[in-house]
């Protein structure tokens, strides 16, 4: 057993992956609390398809500032599927669904033309501990010291505006800005995960532990701290489970989560899934019309 | 205009308000003033949630003009049915929420002592660690009155506040609105239900997509005003000195 703990950490590519793995998804569980309890599931799978278009369109242009221009295009993603949706008839997951599947699709077509089909695709879309440089982990460790402050210091209108925008508008919290910020760090925090978890995985490593968190509490601060952890032990224990079974990093992240939501499930009995009633709702919806 | 004694918190002056290119209220003139306690009745798409939210300031007049006493603190208590009772917070968790532009996540134990005070005052102290699902309507109602009053607001503003609670709810929420109305706060409340709430405040705004009527219930509650209101004929009967208001067509019995 300590063999088995120890004995892969003698390479250097696992030291990083492990680290970067528990990292992201103890980053991916913090931030995954806010989009869950808006009912905002679907676009963290979203904005991680449309950030592949950028991260494919920076690879061939300009490769050495893929964080900068990826994360550009996840911002603007995000904040064109908010405009979209408050301001046309589309609702948030249409809109959601036209513009990141367009930036996907941009982002395997350049693939296809320019790039390779090989390696570099797979680990954009599945996650790979392979190849992971300094740069990214320091990359990491910004964005998610970044987040830390960031919530700290907002924390209290994040959950304002979380759990009731309106009122919190009216109560002098700048709901706007804001949520612009939870958008800000949502899109930095996909991009700077996107290479160990992978495009199509991402998703569930915001969603699962959050929704564990919920499961085990009804206090706000509490599912922070569970979600989180979950999503830290998921990356830690996924890793070592990848290098073992030689498959993708992001896939074994997401199936420890998947386990271990399970688990809780199971024993968290009727009050546990009474709890999470309500987490499909959009709050990215337009504003109610009520008259 | 009845009850306008006291300086003036929230004017409009010819507003006319909607959402995107349909407008939902035309021409409306009304004054709020500390001594206000009025309320806004009408049926279900007249524009009383509408009028709420544009004294509340949460949406902009299309037409006319819209003005706010310099500072002026505004405390809303929203419908119940648009909470999510399944959102992760305790009770005195919710409360603080009023106390938003603090930088530092958690609670000083003076914020904290004040947030309790006020719980204390509306009753439900003892309730300040449970889940906001775990209260009865009442409870829920006193939970967010009670974050609204820790803003400490010059205006209490209400969406249909005893909307689906009990009559002895109905009456706990009266008495207690009458109670911060007694200390100063003016209360502009929505309700649909003539018989068991508008009949015994002291001011009306009857709304249908503009102001009807505005008056005291004795002069508003008529079966004219009803009729240009709600779009039917009612009476208003006098029953041991109260006004109570049935329908014209009487109780009828639905086949079946």
């Amino acid at each position: 057993m300590f063999e088995t703990l120890v004995g892969p950490l003698s390479y250097a590519f696992f030291q990083k992956g492990l680290f970067v793995a528990t990292l992201s998804g103890a980053l991916l569980g913090f931030i995954g609390v806010y989009i869950v309890l808006r009912g905002m599931s679907y676009i963290g799978h979203g904005l991680s398809h449309a950030i592949f278009g950028g991260f494919a369109a920076m690879q061939l242009f300009a490769a050495q500032f893929y964080i900068l221009g990826a994360g550009l295009w996840g911002i603007a993603s995000a904040l064109a599927i908010t405009n979209v949706a408050k301001r046309s008839k589309l609702g948030a997951d249409a809109a959601i669904g036209v513009i990141t599947t367009a930036s996907f699709a941009l982002g395997v077509a350049l693939f296809a033309k320019f790039g390779s089909s090989g390696p570099a695709f797979d680990n954009a879309l599945f996650g790979s501990i392979l190849g992971i440089t300094n740069s990214q982990i320091w990359w990491l460790l910004v964005v998610t010291g970044f987040t830390a402050i960031m919530v700290f210091t907002n924390y209290r209108a994040l959950l304002f505006t979380t759990f009731d925008p309106e009122v919190a508008d009216v109560s002098g919290v700048r709901v706007a800005r804001t949520e612009a910020l939870l958008m800000i760090i949502l899109s930095l925090a996909i991009l700077v995960t996107l290479t160990v978890i992978g495009v199509t995985l991402v998703a569930a490593m915001l969603v699962i532990p959050a929704v564990i968190g919920r499961m085990l509490t009804d206090s706000f601060a509490r599912m922070l701290v569970i979600s989180t952890v979950v999503g830290a032990i998921s990356g830690l224990v996924g890793m070592y489970l990848s290098y073992y079974a030689g498959v993708p990093s992001g896939t074994m992240i997401v199936l420890v989560g998947a386990a271990v939501f399970l688990v809780v499930f199971a024993i968290s009995g009727v009050r546990g899934r009474m709890r999470t009633i309500g987490l499909d709702s959009h709050s990215e919806r337009p504003q109610r019309e009520v008259v | 205009m009845p009850f306008s004694t006291g300086s003036t918190l929230v004017s409009l002056r010819d507003v006319s308000v909607g959402y995107k290119h349909t407008i939902v209220l035309h021409h409306v003139n009304l004054e709020v003033t500390a001594a206000s306690f009025t309320g806004i009745v009408g049926p279900s798409g007249a524009g009383k949630t509408t009028l709420l939210r544009v004294l509340l300031g949460s949406l902009r007049a299309q037409y006319g003009d819209v003005e706010r006493a310099k500072g002026l603190r505004v405390g809303y208590v929203p419908q119940l049915e648009t909470v999510n009772w399944n959102f992760p917070v305790t009770v005195i968790e919710c409360v603080l929420m009023a106390r938003s532009g603090r930088r530092v996540p958690w609670a000083g134990s003076t914020e904290r002592m004040e947030a309790m005070h006020v719980l204390e005052r509306l009753g439900i102290a003892d309730l300040a660690e449970r889940h906001i699902r775990e209260l009865s309507g009442g409870q829920q109602q006193r939970m967010f009155l009670a974050r609204a009053l820790l803003r400490d607001p010059q205006v209490l503003l209400l969406d249909e506040p005893t909307s689906g609670v009990d009559i002895s709810t109905r009456h706990d929420v009266l008495h207690l609105l009458a109670d911060l109305h007694a200390d100063g706060t003016a209360i502009m409340l929505t309700t649909h239900d003539l018989n068991g709430m508008a009949a015994h405040l002291p001011n009306l705004v009857c709304v249908n997509g503009h102001i009807v009527a505005e008056g005291p219930p004795e002069d508003v509650i008529t079966p004219d005003v009803l009729e240009e209101t709600f779009g039917a004929r009612m009476e208003v009967l006098q029953h041991l000195g109260m006004m109570v208001v049935v329908d014209s067509h009487g109780p009828g019995r639905l086949a079946g």
